[in-house]
């Protein structure tokens, strides 16, 4: 097996009586997309900072691309490429620009980073609007953009933190089937999310977190085996009767499935089988507002393990 | 190896990284670049005409600053307008630019992900400010000549001791612009409670002498009356002792140090590094 790209162990970060990331152990194998996946403040940018070589750590040891990030910040920083939550493009420069003057950061000549410019633009998608400044862009565009010039010095892993949030669905899928490409050209990628059918449709493995701590760690099908059941009834009595209704429904969950969950403004059913839990409950007499049988996802994996929902 | 590069990860940005930095900041200068030509070669010609042509004719008496003796009020004014001038380069880059770079388009927090130091990234804009400024005095030194302000290969120092002056004025502003995480108005109190003050207090437009005495330590404290004497003694002379003119050149460096060192410091707490 080779040697993983990133090792983290008992990986923490605390400010002063605040302990943001709290004792991570995980390893990011070469050509691996990895998420993190966890609610806002579960500690998932912290660690993003610290592997990304511009936050030190108050413990645990940490290793990128088998340097200490602590000692060689600069020779790992050449060596990846970073997308941030909020994108940092130079507003007062024009699109094709900030590919090249971020492509001089990291020692590359001026004819070779302008060859590079215009191939990362016509990955991007954005080869039209070269000469655009870049708040004419869309908030896809923008993002493209950032992903482009994360790609400028060709990095051996690419991090992505909350790579979509704010987009609308058509920008976020078409960011998707970029990152996807880079994905099955090799690119290491270690990712952050909230949303988790991002993580479903982009990682191999992930660990979900929360309050800085690994709460489970696996592949998105994985998770969703060990944590959840194959499929989720969810039900809607009106606000003010799905508490009980579930209370109701929770004195026997036989024949329904292995357990109930009461969320806000809807019920959901764990089940194998939604369509013969929903006949079963229409047999008891409930009738329910609304009904819809889904698959189980992510969400549900994180509702299991803290309780609550991802987006709060 | 990189395949984009024939050496290790991180050596070139490690040896050149300043450099990319003040690249990076004069390409951005050039989305202003129109109004950058306009100052600099608009102001000198608007001061030295008002005040040369214009003041110049109410003050009919010599200045007794010279060398040899009583100068023109032009002659006079004119060494301390070419620090002004690199003094106002300092405003306008190391205020709105630096704390931008910060908040509004947060171009330090992307270089801080690149293999650049923060030490690396505070050289770089540094760097380009005095790009910007020393053709600022240079062109500012040229109206000064063809409007008779100054004579004599000397005064040509004067270019230097005006961008040493604007330097450690820049370093300083920048010092506390990199500090400020809320705009609330502090680049506004800047220009009119700082460079004001220090433009109408630091013996420009005449003698420090001719202040109260319980006025003249603004002059002291002031990079631009240290730079402004310098630029006299380069033009036409000194009038005051050696010891002084040391004086002057070691202050200006000495703000320049604590104002570049301070800038590096903030900069790298609040790049998180």
């Amino acid at each position: 097996m080779p040697a993983p790209v990133v090792a983290a162990s008992a990986l923490t970060k605390k400010y002063k009586d605040f302990t943001a990331v709290d004792g991570l152990d995980f390893e990011v194998q070469p050509g691996e997309a990895f998420g993190l996946l966890g609610p806002n403040g579960a500690g998932k940018s912290t660690t993003m900072r610290m592997v990304g070589a511009v936050s030190t750590r108050t413990g645990g040891d940490l290793s990128i691309l088998g340097l200490d990030p602590d000692r060689h910040g600069p020779e790992i920083r050449a060596q990846l490429g970073v997308v941030p939550q909020k994108d940092n493009l130079d507003e007062e420069l024009r699109v094709r620009d900030n590919l090249i003057v971020y492509g001089r950061y990291f020692g590359i000549s001026r004819s070779v980073v302008q060859r590079k410019a215009d191939e990362l633009l016509a990955f991007a998608q954005l080869e039209d609007r070269a000469k655009a400044k870049v708040d004419e862009l869309s908030g896809g565009m923008k993002r493209r953009l950032t992903i482009a010039r994360a790609l400028i010095n060709d990095p051996r892993i690419l991090l992505l933190d909350e790579p979509t949030t704010g987009l609308d669905p058509q920008a976020r899928h078409i960011l998707w089937d970029r990152l996807f490409r880079l994905k099955e050209q090799g690119t290491t990628l270690v990712l952050t999310t909230h949303y988790m059918d991002e993580a479903e449709q982009l990682c191999d493995r992930i660990v979900v977190v929360d309050n800085g701590k690994i709460m489970a760690e696996g592949s998105p099908a994985g998770l969703i085996r060990d944590y959840s059941t194959r499929e989720v009834l969810e039900v809607r009595f009106g606000s003010n009767r799905n508490a009980d209704a579930a209370r109701e429904l929770g004195a026997d969950v036989s024949g329904l499935g292995e357990r109930i969950e009461v969320l806000p403004d809807r019920v959901l059913i764990f089940t194998d089988s939604g369509e013969a839990a929903l006949e079963t409950l229409t047999q008891r007499g409930f009738e329910p507002v609304t009904s819809l049988v889904r698959r189980s996802s992510l969400e549900d994996v994180f509702l299991r393990l803290t309780g609550r929902t991802l987006v709060d | 190896m990189s395949a984009l590069t024939t050496e290790t990860p991180g050596a070139r940005s490690r040896r050149f990284g300043s450099w990319y930095v003040a690249e990076h900041r004069l390409r951005s200068m050039k989305s202003y670049g129109q109004t950058i030509i306009a100052t600099s070669i608009g102001s000198p010609v608007l001061y030295l005409l008002a005040l040369g042509m214009g003041l110049a004719g109410l003050v009919d008496k010599d200045v007794d600053s010279g060398a040899n003796g009583p100068v023109s009020y032009l002659l006079f004014v004119a060494p301390a307008l070419l620090a002004t001038a690199a003094v106002n380069v300092a405003g306008e880059e190391a205020t709105y630019p630096v704390m931008q770079a910060f908040k509004w388009n947060p171009i330090l927090f992307a270089m801080n992900a690149a293999p650049i130091s923060p030490r690396q990234i505070v050289n770089g804009f540094l760097i380009a400010i005095a790009a910007r400024m020393l053709p600022t005095c240079v062109i500012y030194y040229g109206a000064m000549l063809l409007f008779g302000a100054t004579s004599g290969a000397a005064s040509a120092l004067g270019i230097l001791t005006a961008t040493l002056t604007g330097m450690a004025v820049a370093a300083l502003i920048a010092r506390y612009s990199a500090t400020v995480e809320e705009d609330k108005g502090q680049m506004a109190v800047i220009m009119r409670f700082g460079l004001m003050p220090m433009f109408l207090f630091s013996g420009t437009f005449f003698p420090l002498e001719q202040l109260p005495v319980y006025l003249q330590w603004i002059g002291w404290i002031s990079p631009l009356w240290h730079g402004s004497e310098l630029g006299r003694v380069a033009s036409y002379g000194a009038t005051e002792p050696i010891w002084l003119t040391v004086v002057h050149v070691v202050f200006l460096l000495a703000v320049l140090v604590y104002g570049w060192n301070g800038f590096a410091r903030v900069t790298a707490r609040r790049l998180g590094k």
